[in-house]
């Protein structure tokens, strides 16, 4: 919490400032009421109008500083508040740039999303609308005090009875509704959830005639949300009218007693009016108060959620003593033309806090102008293994060297300057074709970014699209089918002409045919680079140079086709399982 | 389908996380899930036809008629109770300020007299002040009365308060009973409008109206309910008790309402345009924070997160600008009404001040009048505000209206033919059928399905191989010829009896949240649901999702769902598969899957399936090349089309279409293999 308010520190000039309005604005606010009762003893019970009118006019200006002051208040924490959600967000956005795949992960993206977005903005509105709260409700209420006991001493002690009276009735109901709007909350992610399957699964359901068994399943969810938000709404209405009950019945007795002090001649006539103003201004403030009351387990709650990212430490970093200047000379022509020999020295990867090794004593060289394809069943870490090249993980054991280097000891973006991912869900960005395929490579020419469409097999389509090159991609690809969208990233990867190509599974949604010919390009344009493909069909890697074999996380097999077809039972088996039927026909 | 994510646009959707939705709300602005500023900030969102959409509304209160009346009858007495307070209480006043007057004159004197002897002392003023009141000199503040008159007071607060609590526990009652069966409605609707309706909308652009739009109407129907009632009563009955009191100074108060009226729509309107704008950059840096968060690999590997920082960079700082200016605007309209308001205040004191020293009035009345002119502009400027929230229910309300008014699918025939048991023929007759009007798309096609068969529909990636399962379905109806099954015509079947007859295996492997269990017990027929433990076991094992089930710790209690990792996509396809077995239907619908469904599950669904088509006349959408050439027919489809038909033999001899797709997909990548 106190770590997040941190950003707030550059608009503490301002909002000292605001501090200081907010002073003047409460003694002003509450300095009229006691002109009020100076008009009725000084003019109206003396009967002296030239009296009322010069203090009507004293009114009259501190009016006016009155409304002076809260404008530039407002003004200030305007621009402050929304300033410190500014910073926020950013330094959210840039931490969430600077986390690795294993940290994006554990929060899970659309956590992220909601952090940086609905959390920030949470906060964001918490000091526009608390600061000003916050100072000056106590402010007023102190201060209402004050003016109170100047009026009449004994007629205050009803402040002490009538306070507490509204803390308890608006207690009792936060007491009781605060868990039924999370139980709401609930209920309404319920039914949202419901709904979503049923929009997603229309096909289904009508096919297999269960209209009607869906429809009970919505209206349980349905009448569920309907009672709890019944019971809520009908809780709080009790809020409003007992507060102000209990503020008019406040009036009516400190008249009843105000009367029989001023009938003592304890206490001017005056003095009452003013004093029943001051009550309610205290009052007012503590409702005021109240309400802002409740934003605070929110904001309280959004922080707390804000910091947990701030406060993640990236468990991928470049190296230190490279970071900072050296990183500014990632371009420079100085840095001589890598290779691209990856070695995975006894490599081995844990996921924070599993407890079986995902990978586990990998070990295998890649070579320039080779292509190593990694096989084996769902969740034999192939894709965890590709992944480790770029740096989108660490690994936890061993070393992954390129070019005989460490890639720890690379800077990151020399070292993702140098791999071309094609990952597994081609994500695209919302933009255009030629803005897509140039995000690895800003410069390249309108040749390139067709020739790479051409050796991707994606030319067909893109000619096809209105604007070509400059068709518009909706935002994740949505508007070009799951086949093309792999294209358009093999594309992407293809443009960036990388010394080290990493395929993640990216062929999975072509048919063979286009598969086939995309391979047969692709072998001629990568030329000496080093290839790595991940993939499910066997039909896809079985030309590659080196074919490793994972099953749960260890290699059982490294070697061509021929090899492994004699050698290794786990190819053997996934073989016999994909064309069982093939060697039949 | 494309096999693409799903994602629902509006951020509202992804979040707010549990436990830190909405919040409580007194009474304030509406909120859409997430980004919501201040009461009355909502982006200016218009209704098409406001009017019309408004009146729809409440006519859904009709069926509450008695009860919305009692709302507004309450609210009337509400209202009018905390009107006349102050006015008593000004009563009040007056007794005490009579009895104090009257003290400081010697008992057994005449008004008269005290008048006589102000006026030679020359407190001409005074003198008139005394003449309205009614002093009575010598005697005290007569607490007698004033006790009858706090407690008749503190009565009408009583009242008043019951009254409110009622009315907004009514409407509380209304508002919640209408959300429901707009909901309600809602969801019938959408089991009966045409497939058409969910494949030219997004799913969340419908599941934002359904979920949205629904809440936005229900968090806000009440307040906007009752507190337009209630201003509307405050404002009458405050103008007539201030006239009553006193028509100079009620001309006074109201001299100020044009200038309040000019302040508040004139920061109103350029606020709206502010927050316009605020909610503009707002949606256009949430997009781009959900798109670099949801790429964030890409981001990474292609060394795109400066690329990324500065965009938002960009994009934060026109945030900045449009929220702090709109902000601002919108946060002086508070302290400009406060502004006016003491204008007011210090005219009533002043004016009322001299004519009370005049005599003309009493103090009572005017302490009375000063909080009814508090009072009187409290509700101008909250209608100022509920205007904006009305705004976006109506908006709401009208979104829903139009899934209301979509158009249905045909009605079923009065009399369907039933078919309990099929063979299993289907034929195509003459059958033609577009998309689009003006985009010919299946033209004039013959085919037939004798029982038992298998139809292989193959074609290149997007040939539009859903077409015919659309049709056969009828998810959408032929434009000419027919479908028959049995020599029935399938449209003089009801659509239910038809899609009993038929079970499908798609690739869009569809799992509700529930236990394995509910999932394939979804398939049970009418007849027979819900269904014995030893046939959901049956179907599970013939499905070959026996023995992994078995291996998960909590077995067929095991939970998943849309997004749920605990199963791979393999083992739920093979879910559907068990699904399809428990339903035994005569005809089958399969999608071969292509996506990444690893080796050894990959054998099992083909065993599975395999299995399941025994025995049944079976549509396939075929990737492997052994159903293929086993098949009794083979569609050949491309961009749409289906342009070729026959069996292997007669295709390959025709060397069309098929023969070229068949040698570049197939001989080549198989005949080499292994």
């Amino acid at each position: 919490m106190t770590y997040v308010l941190r950003y707030l520190k550059p608009y503490w000039k301002q909002l000292t400032m605001v501090s200081v309005l907010l002073l003047v604005q409460s003694l002003s606010n509450l300095y009229l009421p006691d002109l009020n009762a100076r008009i009725i003893n000084e003019g109206i019970a003396m009967g002296d109008i030239d009296t009322i009118v010069r203090i009507g006019l004293v009114m009259l200006a501190v009016t006016l500083l009155l409304a002076g002051c809260s404008m530039l208040a407002v003004f200030l924490t305007a621009r402050s508040a929304m300033g410190f959600g500014r910073d926020l967000r950013r330094a959210v956005f840039a931490k969430v740039q600077s986390l690795s795949q294993a940290e994006v992960n554990r929060f899970g993206a659309p956590s992220l999303i909601t952090r940086t977005t609905n959390d920030v903005q949470q906060m964001q509105m918490a000091v526009l609308m608390g600061f000003n709260m916050m100072f000056s409700a106590p402010i007023m209420s102190v201060g209402g005090v004050i003016m109170a006991l100047r009026q009449d001493v004994p007629l205050s002690a009803s402040i002490i009875v009538i306070v507490p009276l509204m803390a308890l009735v608006v207690g009792l109901v936060m007491r009781r509704t605060m868990p039924l709007f999370k139980l709401q909350q609930r209920k309404i992610d319920r039914l949202n959830q419901v709904v979503r399957e049923k929009i997603a699964g229309v096909r289904v359901i009508r096919a297999f005639v269960t209209t009607e068994r869906e429809a009970s399943r919505f209206n349980e969810a349905n009448l569920d949300l309907t009672n709890t938000a019944l019971t809520i709404q009908r809780t709080m209405a009790l809020v409003m009218p007992s507060l102000m009950l209990i503020m008019h019945l406040s009036a009516v007795a400190i008249m009843w007693f105000g009367a029989h002090r001023i009938d003592s001649g304890a206490m001017p006539l005056g003095n009452l009016t003013a004093f029943i103003s001051y009550v309610m201004q205290i009052l007012m403030s503590v409702m005021m108060a109240v309400v802002m009351l409740v934003m605070v387990p929110r904001a309280v709650a959004s922080a707390e959620r804000v910091q947990e990212v701030l406060a993640e430490v990236p468990s991928v970093a470049g190296p230190a003593a490279l970071e900072g200047p050296s990183e500014a000379e990632d371009e420079s022509p100085a840095d001589p033309m890598p290779e691209g020999i990856v070695e995975f020295r006894d490599v081995g990867f844990t996921y924070p806090g599993a407890e079986a090794p995902v990978l586990s004593g990998v070990s295998f060289v890649a070579r320039p102008g080779e292509v190593t394809a990694i096989i084996g069943s769902t969740g034999s870490g192939k894709s965890t293994l590709v992944n480790l090249i770029p740096r989108l993980y660490d690994a936890t054991d061993g070393a992954l060297l390129i070019d005989g280097v460490d890639v720890r000891d690379i800077p990151l973006k020399r070292l993702r300057g140098m791999v071309g991912l094609v990952p597994q869900k081609a994500f695209l960005f919302s933009g255009t074709v030629a803005s897509n395929l140039r995000y690895g490579k800003e410069d390249a020419a309108e040749a390139e970014l067709w020739k790479a469409l051409d050796v991707a097999q994606a030319k067909g389509f893109v000619s096809e699209m209105p604007g070509q090159l400059e068709a518009a991609i909706a935002q994740g690809g949505t508007n070009v089918s799951g086949g093309q969208r792999q294209r358009l990233a093999i594309a992407r990867a293809l443009v960036k002409r990388p010394r080290i190509y990493v395929f993640d599974d990216s062929f999975s949604a072509l048919d063979f045919a286009t598969d086939a010919r995309l391979r047969a390009a692709l072998r001629k344009q990568v030329g000496d680079a080093t290839v790595f493909i991940v993939a499910q069909r066997v039909s896809t890697i079985k030309d590659a140079d080196r074919i490793v074999v994972l099953d749960k996380g260890q290699v059982v097999g490294i070697g061509t086709h021929a090899e492994l077809m004699t050698s290794c039972e786990v190819y053997k088996e996934i073989v016999r399982s994909q064309h069982a039927e093939e060697e039949i026909a | 389908m494309s096999g693409g994510s799903e994602r629902v646009p509006r951020l509202a959707a992804t979040g707010p996380e549990p436990g830190q939705g909405r919040g409580p709300r007194f009474g304030r602005g509406p909120g859409r899930g997430g980004f919501h500023g201040p009461p009355g900030m909502m982006p200016a969102e218009r209704a098409r036809d406001f009017k019309g959409s408004l009146r729809r509304l409440l006519r859904l209160l009709a069926p509450y008629r008695l009860a919305t009346l009692m709302v507004v009858a309450l609210a009337l007495g509400s209202v009018v109770f905390s009107i006349v307070g102050p006015r008593i209480l000004g009563n009040a006043t007056n007794l005490l300020f009579e009895g104090i007057i009257g003290k400081q004159f010697p008992a057994g004197l005449s008004v008269e007299q005290v008048d006589r002897m102000l006026r030679a002392a020359g407190r001409q003023e005074l003198a008139d002040m005394l003449g309205r009141m009614n002093v009575v000199p010598g005697r005290g503040v007569d607490f007698a009365a004033i006790r009858s008159v706090l407690l008749a007071a503190a009565m009408l607060y009583v009242l008043s308060a019951a009254f409110s609590w009622a009315q907004h526990y009514i409407m509380a009652g209304v508002s919640q009973r209408l959300v429901y069966r707009l909901r309600r409605d809602v969801d019938a609707k959408l089991a009966r409008v045409p497939l058409k309706y969910y494949d030219s909308n997004t799913r969340g652009e419908i599941l934002s109206r359904v979920t949205n739009d629904i809440d936005n109407i229900a968090s806000t129907l009440q307040q906007i309910t009752t507190q337009l009632i209630t201003a509307a009563v405050t404002v009458v009955g405050v103008l007539y008790m201030m006239l009553s009191i006193s028509p100079l100074l009620t001309l006074m108060a109201l001299a100020t309402l044009p200038l309040s009226l000019i302040v508040t729509l004139g920061i109103a309107g350029r606020s709206q345009r502010q927050f316009a704008a605020q909610w503009e950059s707002t949606g256009k840096l949430n997009g781009h924070i959900e798109e670099m968060y949801t790429g964030h690999t890409v981001v990474q590997a292609f060394n795109g997160q400066e690329k990324a920082l500065r965009a938002f960079d960009d994009e934060n700082a026109r945030l900045y600008a449009a929220a702090s200016r709109a902000h601002f605007i919108s946060g002086i309209i508070m302290p400009a009404m406060h502004f006016i308001n003491n204008l007011n205040y210090v005219g009533v004191c002043v004016i009322g001040g001299i004519r009370v020293a005049r005599g003309l009035i009493t103090l009572g009345d005017v302490q009375a009048f000063i909080q009814y002119a508090r009072q009187f502009s409290q509700p101008i400027s909250q209608t100022a505000s509920i205007m904006n929230v009305l705004q976006s229910t109506v908006a709401s309300a009208e979104r829903v209206f139009e899934v209301l008014d979509e158009a249905e699918e045909t009605p079923d025939p009065a009399q369907p033919v039933r078919l309990p048991r099929v063979a299993g023929r289907v034929e195509f007759r003459n059958v033609s059928f577009r998309y689009k009007p003006d985009v010919p798309l299946i033209e004039n096609l013959n085919l037939v399905a004798e029982p038992g068969q298998t139809v292989a529909i193959v074609g290149p990636t997007g040939a539009g191989k859903t077409t015919l399962v659309n049709l056969l379905m009828r998810f959408y109806d032929v434009d000419d010829g027919a479908i028959t099954i049995d020599g029935v015509d399938i449209r003089a079947m009801s659509r239910d009896g038809l899609r009993s007859l038929f079970g499908m295996v798609l690739q869009d492997t569809w799992l509700f949240e529930g236990t394995i269990r509910e999932n394939i017990a979804y398939g049970c027929r009418d007849d027979r649901c819900p269904p014995g433990e030893e046939e959901i076991l049956a179907a599970a094992r013939a499905a070959r999702v026996d023995h992994f089930v078995r291996a998960l710790p909590e077995g067929y209690d095991t939970r998943i769902g849309d997004d749920a990792s605990t199963i791979s996509q393999g083992q739920r396809q093979l879910i559907t598969i068990a699904r399809a077995f428990l339903a035994d239907p005569q005809i089958l619908i399969l999608d071969e899957a292509t996506s990444s469904v690893d080796t050894r599950t990959e054998l099992l669904i083909q065993q599975a399936m395999a299995e399941l088509m025994k025995r049944r006349t079976s549509f396939v959408i075929a990737h492997r090349l052994s159903t293929i050439r086993n098949a009794d027919v083979i569609v050949v489809m491309n961009q749409g089309r289906i342009i070729e038909h026959g069996n292997h033999e007669s295709l390959m001899a025709a060397k069309g279409f098929y023969y070229d797709l068949y040698n570049s997909q197939f001989s080549k990548a198989f005949a080499e293999a292994v």
